[in-house]
C-alpha cells in the first residue's frame, strides 16, 4: 500500500515543501534554506526508495483520488520513469547544498522566492516523469515551465529578456504539444496513456494521427532545445543566475528527452509510426545537426557559461540521435545519457558559478591559471570534462560507447560518424580551457576554492562520473533496459 | 606441464599500486623528500607483484582477475599471459630506474611543479600494466586511453609555447587514434559478441566481408598506430621530444610507444586470426608500412642535430620492426618482435638517460655541441656507446639478438624483406656512431669543464647499459627474456 501511494506521495512532499519554505521564510529569511534542503532530502530518499521497489516488483500504479484509470489520473511508475525522478533528486540535493552559499551572495534578500520556485521546478519536473495522463503531464508540464522562468529571470539585466524569450518560445512549445493531446483524445477518446496505447495500432495509418505525433515531438523538441529550435537556449543558460542554471541545465532539457522517449515509445509505436513518417530518422538526423551545430559554436564562444550552454546544445543532441536510432543499444545509450549528461554538465555549471562568484570572473581567457588557486574546483571541472570529451573510464566515454554500438546496430554509420566526431570536436574546446587552467599564469590575481558547501558537490559530482562510468553496466542491467519496451529489451 | 587458470588478486594490485600512490605524492606536495620515497616505493612495489608472477607464467599458469561487467557481457578484467607479463615486467622494471633518475633529473634541471609530474608519472604506469594485463579490449581501451591522457600533462609540463604546441599536436593525433580504436572495438562486439583476447586470435573470415574486415582492421591500425608510430601518424613523437627527458625515456621510449606496439600484437595476435591476415593479404600490407617507416625514419634520424629528435626518430624506426615482426606472424618474426620489444626498451632508455644527464649537465641539445664531451663524460658516453653498438645490432650487445630473431623470421615469410632490414642496420649505425665519435674523438677549443651527473642519473644508466650487455650475451638470464618471448610465440603462431 505504500508503494502505490509513494508516487502521489512525492509530489505532496514538494508541495508542501514550497508552503513550508514560504511561510519559514516570510518568518524568518535563514529559515527558507533549511526547509527546502530537508524537503529536498526527503524527495531524494523517496526518490530512491521508489526506484528500489520498481525494480523489485515492476511497474507501480497510483489512481487519484479514488477513481480508477482509465477514467481517472492515474500516476505511473516504471524503471525509466524511477530512473530518471532519482536523477532529478540527485541533482537536486548537490545543487540545494550549492545554492546555500551560492544564492545569499548572487541575489541577496531574495532567498524565499528562490528556494520556492525552486521546489515548484522540481515539483512539476518530477510530476513530468511519474504521470501516466497525457493531460495531467501538460499540467506539470507547465508547472515546470513557469517555475523556470521565474527562476531565469533571476540573473544579470539581460536574464529578464532572455527568459522572457524562453517563455514565448517555451509556450509554444507546450500548445503544440498540447494540440497533439487535443488529436489523440479525439481518435481515442481517452488520455490515460497506457489507454491510449492500447488504442492506437488500428489507427496506425490514420492521417491524425501522424499529425498528433509531430506536434508532440515538434512541441517537446523544442523544450529539448532540438536543432533548429535550439536558439532561446544559450542566453537562457548564459545570464541567468549560476544555482538556476545548475539545477535547469542537467535536468530540464532531460526531462523533455524524457517525455520524447515516452511518446514514441509508450504511446505510440515508432516502429508503426515510422511506416508512414519517418520520425526517428528525421530526430535522429535533427539531432546530428545539433551535435555538430552546438560543437562548433561551443568552440566559437569566448564565454565560459554560454560555451557550455552550446554544449548542452550538442549532447541533449546525443540523447536525440539515441532516441532516433531506435536501436536497443542506441536507447540504453540515450537513458543513460540523461543521467551521465546530467552529473558532468551539473558539475560544470556550478565550476562557473564558483568562479564568477569567488574571482568575478566569466570569460575564458580569464580562467588563465585558476587551476592552482582553485585546486578542488579545478580537479573536479577537469574530470567532468573529461566525462564530456568521453574519455574511459568515465561515464562520458561509455554513453557514447553504447550509441556508437546502437548505430552499428541499426547499420547507420553516418551517425556513428558524427557521435564519433564530436568527440573530437569537444575535445577542442575543453582542452583549450584546461591548457588556460593549468598552464597559463595567474596574473595578479588571489583567489581560493568557495566554502565547502560549494565545493563538496563540484568534488562529489568529479568522482561521481569516474563512479558512474565504472558502474554504469549495473544501470544498464537493473534498470534501464527492464524498463525498455519488450521488442527493445535484447542486448545484441 | 598443464595450462590452468586461477583467480588472483595480484594482476590488480600490480596495476593500482602507483594509482594509489597519486594521493600520496599529491599530499606531500610539499615535502619533496617524502614525496618522492611514496614514488620509489609504488615503484619498487610494483616491479616485486610483477616479478612475483613470472614463476606463475613460466609454470604455464594463468593469473586472471575479473572485476565487474563494464558494459553487459563485457567484464572489465586482467590476465596474466606470457606476452602481458613481457611488456609488464619491461615498464616496471624500468620504472624502478626511471624514477630515482627522474628525482635526479628534475632537481638538478630545476624543473617546476614536479608534483603534477611525479603524480601523472604514477598514473601512466597503472596504465601501462593495465594495457599489459586486459584480458579483452574494452579494459585494453580504457587502460589505453588513460595513457593518453596521463601523458599529457608530461608533455605540457614546460608550458613553453613550443611544449603547448607539442600537446596540442600530441592530443589531435592520440584523439583521433583512440576514437578508431574505440569505433573497431564496437564493430568487433558487433561482429564477434566477445572481446576476450585469445592467442591466434578470434575473428573469421565467416563474420564478415573481406572488405569489411579489412576497413575493421584499417581502423585498428589507426588506433595503436599512432602510438606505435606507423608513418605517417608518427610526428606528434619528435614533437613531444619537449618534455623532460625521463618523460621522453621512458614514456617516449618505452610505455607509450611500446603500448601502441603492444596493441599491435594484440590485434594481429589475438584478435584477427592468423590465416585471416594472410587471406586479407594484411599481414603483407602491414609489413611493408612498417619497412617504409623505419627506413625513411632512419633516413630522417640522419638529418637530425636536435640529439632528443635523433633519438625520436629512431625510436619511430625501432618501433616498426616490433610492428614488422607483429604483421608477419611467424614463430621467428613474433620472437624476435617481443625480443625487440624489450631489448630496444632498454637500449633506448640508456640513450635517452644519458641525453638527460648532459643536458643537465650542460645545457646542450646538439649533436654538433658534443665534441670532446666523452672525455668530461667517460661514463655516460660509454653507456651511450654500448647502447648505439646495441641498437645497431652488433653481436655481443642485446639488439643482436631480437634484430637476428627478425631476420630470420622475414626470410621464413618474404625474403624480399630482408636485404631492407640489413640496410637499415647500416643506417642505424649511420645515425649514432658518429655521435660516439665526435664525443670521444673531435677536440672543442673552448671547451669548459663538466663531470658526471649525479650518481641518481649515472647509475641507471650504467646498470641499464650492463644489462644490455648481458642480455645480448646471456638472453635467459635473469628474467627469462627468451623463454617469454619464444612461449608467446608459440602461443599465437600457427
Amino acid at each position: 500500500m505504500i508503494e502505490s501511494n509513494l508516487p502521489v506521495a512525492i509530489a505532496v512532499v514538494l508541495l508542501f515543501g514550497t508552503l513550508a519554505v514560504v511561510s519559514l521564510g516570510e518568518w524568518r529569511r535563514g529559515l527558507a534554506w533549511p526547509a527546502a534542503f530537508v524537503t529536498i532530502l526527503v524527495f531524494a530518499a523517496m526518490s530512491v526508495a521508489l526506484l528500489l521497489i520498481v525494480m523489485r516488483r515492476g511497474p507501480v500504479r497510483a489512481p487519484i483520488a479514488g477513481w480508477a484509470a482509465p477514467i481517472g489520473i492515474e500516476f505511473v511508475v516504471d524503471g525509466l520513469g524511477a530512473f530518471v525522478v532519482t536523477v532529478i533528486a540527485g541533482i537536486a540535493v548537490l545543487v540545494a547544498l550549492y545554492a546555500r552559499e551560492a544564492v545569499g551572495r548572487e541575489t541577496p534578500g531574495r532567498e524565499t522566492p528562490f528556494f520556492a520556485m525552486f521546489l515548484v521546478l522540481l515539483l512539476g519536473l518530477a510530476g513530468i516523469v511519474l504521470t501516466g495522463d497525457l493531460f495531467n503531464l501538460y499540467v506539470f508540464l507547465e508547472i515546470a515551465s513557469l517555475a523556470g522562468y521565474s527562476l531565469m529571470a533571476v540573473g544579470d539585466a539581460r536574464a529578464v529578456v532572455s527568459s522572457f524569450r524562453y517563455l514565448i518560445m517555451g509556450t509554444l512549445g507546450a500548445s503544440l504539444y498540447l494540440l497533439g493531446v487535443g488529436f489523440l483524445y479525439t481518435l481515442t477518446g481517452s488520455l490515460n496513456m497506457a489507454d491510449v496505447a492500447a488504442r492506437l495500432p488500428e489507427l496506425a495509418s490514420n492521417p491524425a494521427l501522424l499529425v498528433s505525433v509531430a506536434m508532440m515531438v515538434g512541441g517537446v523538441g523544442l523544450k529539448m532545445a532540438l536543432f533548429p529550435m535550439h536558439l532561446w537556449l544559450p542566453d537562457a543558460y548564459t545570464y541567468a543566475s549560476s544555482t538556476t542554471t545548475a539545477i535547469v541545465a542537467p535536468v530540464m532539457t532531460k526531462v523533455s528527452a524524457y517525455v520524447v522517449i515516452r511518446m514514441l515509445f509508450f504511446v505510440y509505436d515508432l516502429e508503426l509510426v515510422s511506416r508512414e513518417l519517418p520520425v526517428g530518422t528525421i530526430l535522429a538526423w535533427l539531432s546530428a545537426a545539433g551535435i555538430v551545430v552546438g560543437s562548433v559554436m561551443a568552440i566559437a564562444q569566448t564565454d565560459a557559461k554560454r560555451m557550455l550552454a552550446y554544449s548542452s546544445v550538442a549532447q541533449v543532441a546525443y540523447i536525440g540521435v539515441g532516441i532516433g536510432l531506435a536501436s536497443p543499444l542506441a536507447l540504453v545509450g540515450a537513458v543513460l545519457h540523461i543521467l551521465n549528461h546530467a552529473a558532468m554538465k551539473c558539475c560544470l555549471f556550478l565550476v562557473t558559478g564558483g568562479v564568477t562568484l569567488q574571482t568575478g570572473r566569466r570569460s575564458i581567457a580569464e580562467y588563465a591559471g585558476l587551476g592552482r588557486l582553485m585546486p578542488w574546483t579545478f580537479a573536479g571541472f577537469t574530470l567532468a570534462a573529461l566525462a564530456m570529451v568521453g574519455i574511459p573510464p568515465t561515464n562520458g566515454f561509455f554513453s557514447k560507447w553504447y550509441l556508437v554500438l546502437g548505430g552499428i546496430q541499426a547499420g547507420e554509420w553516418a551517425l556513428v560518424a558524427v557521435v564519433v566526431a564530436s568527440s573530437a570536436l569537444t575535445a577542442v574546446y575543453f582542452f583549450r580551457l584546461l591548457e588556460l587552467i593549468y598552464a597559463a599564469p595567474a596574473e595578479g590575481l588571489t583567489a581560493s576554492d568557495p566554502g565547502l558547501g560549494m565545493r563538496l558537490p563540484v568534488v562529489a559530482l568529479g568522482v561521481g562520473v569516474l563512479v558512474l562510468g565504472l558502474g554504469n553496466a549495473w544501470f544498464v542491467t537493473h534498470v534501464i533496459q527492464p524498463s525498455l519496451p519488450g521488442a527493445l529489451r535484447a542486448i545484441t | 606441464m598443464p595450462a590452468t587458470t586461477f583467480e588472483s588478486a595480484r594482476p590488480l594490485l600490480a596495476v593500482v599500486v602507483s594509482l594509489a600512490a597519486v594521493p600520496l605524492i599529491v599530499a606531500s606536495s610539499r615535502r619533496p623528500n617524502l614525496r618522492e620515497a611514496w614514488t620509489l616505493v609504488a615503484a619498487f612495489a610494483k616491479a616485486g607483484l610483477v616479478v612475483s608472477m613470472l614463476p606463475w607464467v613460466l609454470a604455464g599458469r594463468t593469473a586472471v582477475c575479473r572485476l565487474w561487467e563494464l558494459s553487459p557481457g563485457i567484464t572489465l578484467a586482467l590476465r596474466v599471459d606470457t606476452l602481458g607479463l613481457v611488456f609488464a615486467l619491461v615498464g616496471s622494471t624500468l620504472w624502478v630506474l626511471t624514477s630515482f633518475y627522474s628525482i635526479g633529473y628534475m632537481r638538478a634541471a630545476g624543473e617546476h611543479k614536479q608534483t603534477r609530474y611525479f603524480a601523472s608519472f604514477a598514473v601512466c604506469l597503472s596504465a601501462t600494466i593495465g594495457i599489459a594485463f586486459a584480458a579483452n579490449l574494452l579494459t585494453f581501451l580504457v587502460f589505453y586511453e588513460t595513457l593518453t591522457f596521463a601523458t599529457y600533462p608530461l608533455v605540457l609540463h614546460r608550458e613553453t609555447p613550443e611544449a603547448k604546441a607539442a600537446a596540442r599536436k600530441y592530443l589531435a593525433y592520440t584523439i583521433p587514434a583512440g576514437l578508431a580504436l574505440l569505433v573497431a572495438t564496437a564493430i568487433t562486439w558487433s561482429l564477434a559478441g566477445t572481446l576476450e583476447f585469445r592467442p591466434g586470435g578470434f575473428l573469421t573470415a565467416s563474420m564478415a566481408s573481406p572488405v569489411a574486415l579489412r576497413l575493421l582492421f584499417l581502423l585498428f591500425v589507426l588506433g595503436v598506430g599512432v602510438k606505435a608510430g606507423i608513418m605517417p601518424l608518427h610526428s606528434w613523437l619528435p614533437s613531444a621530444m619537449v618534455a623532460p627527458t625521463p618523460v621522453s625515456a621512458l614514456l617516449h621510449a618505452v610505455a607509450v610507444v611500446k603500448a601502441g606496439v603492444f596493441g599491435v600484437l594484440r590485434v594481429t595476435g589475438f584478435v584477427f586470426e592468423p590465416g585471416l591476415l594472410d587471406s586479407l593479404s594484411l599481414g603483407t600490407a602491414l609489413s611493408w608500412v612498417a619497412v617504409v617507416t623505419f627506413t625513411l625514419a632512419s633516413l630522417l634520424a640522419l638529418a637530425q642535430d636536435n640529439l632528443k629528435a635523433r633519438l625520436a626518430y629512431s625510436t619511430v624506426g625501432h618501433l616498426s620492426y616490433v610492428v614488422l615482426g607483429a604483421a608477419l606472424v611467424n614463430v621467428w618474426s613474433w620472437t624476435g618482435a617481443i625480443l625487440h620489444l624489450t631489448f630496444h626498451a632498454i637500449l633506448k632508455i640508456t640513450l635517452f638517460f644519458c641525453a638527460g644527464a648532459i643536458y643537465v649537465r650542460t645545457h646542450r641539445e646538439n649533436v654538433s655541441e658534443l665534441a670532446g664531451i666523452g672525455r668530461q663524460m667517460p661514463v655516460t658516453m660509454a653507456a651511450f656507446a654500448v647502447a648505439s653498438l646495441g641498437l645497431a645490432g652488433l653481436p655481443g650487445v642485446n639488439g643482436f639478438v631480437s634484430k637476428w630473431s627478425l631476420a630470420s623470421g622475414t626470410l621464413m615469410a618474404d625474403q624480399r624483406l630482408f636485404p631492407l632490414l640489413v640496410v637499415s642496420g647500416v643506417l642505424n649505425a649511420a645515425y649514432l656512431f658518429p655521435i660516439v665519435h665526435t664525443a670521444f674523438f673531435r677536440r672543442s677549443p673552448a671547451f669548459p669543464r663538466f663531470g658526471e651527473a649525479s650518481p641518481l642519473m649515472v647509475v641507471p644508466l650504467g646498470l641499464t647499459a650492463v644489462a644490455s650487455v648481458v642480455l645480448g650475451l646471456a638472453p635467459n638470464l635473469g628474467l627469462h627474456a627468451w623463454d617469454l618471448a619464444r612461449a608467446a610465440a608459440v602461443a599465437v603462431t600457427p
